[in-house]
Formats: structure tokens, C-alpha cells, sequence
């Protein structure tokens, strides 16, 4: 089971700020669980922009890299405090 | 030191903990920022911050480090608050110190601006009208490249 969080206002969308999802054989990089996360869990395109980065492991990384089903995937949308 | 923490802080109390902690030093600058009571004409009943530990702590030690090489540091101080805060509570406090007091004032301007738009951070405000997730404004992304362009002159 990958564990997936929802950061900012992708967790008010998601309605949660995690999941814990066991990932298709088909999903094996970022792009492709970027593209199903958000056909399955309706985020109507929000996941596609390019200005949502994906942390895998606390790492952020540029699509595609590998995901595999032990991963902890983090959906980040722009960050800033302050 | 850095500290991200999901309890209300004293500003007063973090100075006087830096004061002790920057002894020997001849110029200490602070920064403290404070929730808003209003935004875009609106009140704010409530801020609320997300973190992703370990990754927000790690980019803030990244910044402090990226700030002891640029100026001559004697010691430097980040807490910023996570979690559900009211207006005119304390959500950010940036102090540094050196032997003078130019070091000191940039240092903390450049920490403020990576925490405004870099920082691992998210922020939403609850108003009459809903709720609002922040994201930086260009005119901080526009102060954080200040430094960008002072490093490659």
C-alpha cells in the first residue's frame, strides 16, 4: 500500500490530507499516478498542473520518476508561510 | 535554532531566548510577523498552516546555512507556527545576529523571503465569505530574486 497526501488545497478537493491506496501494476512513475489519482479521486485536472510538484519518500522529484507501492507520495500545490 | 511548532509563542519570550543565545554579539535584528485581521476586505476568523515534516525543517536548515555563509552570523533563530491561529497571534519570528548590524538586517530579509515563497508551507484563511488557500504573491517572488540578482552582480 503506497500512502498518498493531499497538501493545502488539494486536501479541501480530496476532503482528507491522506490515503492509503494500493497502486494498479500499470502505475509505475509520477506522470502515470498523477494522471490516475486525479481521474479516480476527482480532481478534475488540479493534479495536472504543472505547478503541483510530487514529493516521493520526502524527496521532491521531477516526472516521471518511479513510484512503487511502499512509497509515501505527497501532492504539493505552491508552498509559502510567513 | 528552528522550530515549527503548532502552539502559540510570545514574541517578547523568543527575543529574550535569543538575547541569551546571541550574548557577545553587537547587532541583533528580529523580525516577528502577525496574523492579519483582515484580507481583501475581509475579517479573518481564522489562519491555518500545514507543514510536511521532515521536508520544512530541512528546506529552513538549507536557508539558515545558505545565510551563515553569505553574512558573517553569530547566531540565528526561525520559529514559525503550524496549525489553527487567530488574529494578531504570532505565526513567524526570524532573528539573527552579528558584530554589526548590516549582516544582522539582511540576513533576516532574505530568511523572510525564502520563508514568504520557498518554505514548505501552506496557508488558509477562514472568512465570512469561505475558506481560502494562499499561495505567495508575485511581489514576494519578486523580493525573493533580489538575492538571486545581488549574488550573480
Amino acid at each position: 500500500m503506497a500512502r498518498i497526501l493531499y497538501f493545502g488545497k488539494l486536501s479541501s478537493i480530496f476532503g482528507e490530507m491522506s490515503e492509503t491506496a494500493d497502486l494498479p501494476a500499470s502505475i509505475s512513475d509520477t506522470a502515470a499516478l498523477r494522471t490516475w489519482i486525479d481521474q479516480t479521486r476527482g480532481f478534475d485536472g488540479v493534479l495536472l498542473h504543472p505547478s503541483v510538484r510530487i514529493a516521493v519518500n520526502n524527496e521532491i522529484v521531477p516526472d516521471p520518476s518511479p513510484v512503487s507501492d511502499t512509497d509515501e507520495i505527497a501532492f504539493m500545490p505552491p508552498v509559502g508561510g510567513g | 535554532m528552528i522550530r515549527v511548532i503548532d502552539q502559540p509563542f510570545r514574541i517578547s519570550d523568543a527575543i529574550a531566548e535569543f538575547e541569551a543565545q546571541a550574548a557577545g554579539a553587537g547587532a541583533i535584528v528580529t523580525f516577528s510577523g502577525l496574523v492579519r485581521p483582515r484580507a481583501k476586505g475581509e475579517e479573518v476568523s481564522t489562519l491555518h498552516l500545514q507543514a510536511y515534516s521532515p521536508m520544512t525543517e530541512n528546506g529552513i536548515r538549507d536557508a539558515v546555512n545558505r545565510a551563515k555563509e553569505q553574512w558573517p552570523l553569530t547566531a540565528v533563530q526561525v520559529t514559525h507556527r503550524i496549525g489553527n491561529m487567530s488574529p494578531g497571534e504570532a505565526i513567524v519570528f526570524v532573528a539573527a545576529a552579528s558584530v554589526h548590524r548590516r549582516a544582522a538586517f539582511e540576513a533576516a530579509d532574505f530568511l523572510m523571503d525564502y520563508l514568504k515563497t520557498e518554505a514548505v508551507f501552506w496557508k488558509k484563511e477562514v472568512t465570512p465569505s469561505g475558506v481560502h488557500w494562499i499561495e505567495p504573491r508575485t511581489e514576494d517572488y519578486h523580493d525573493r530574486e533580489r538575492w538571486n540578482e545581488a549574488k550573480g552582480s
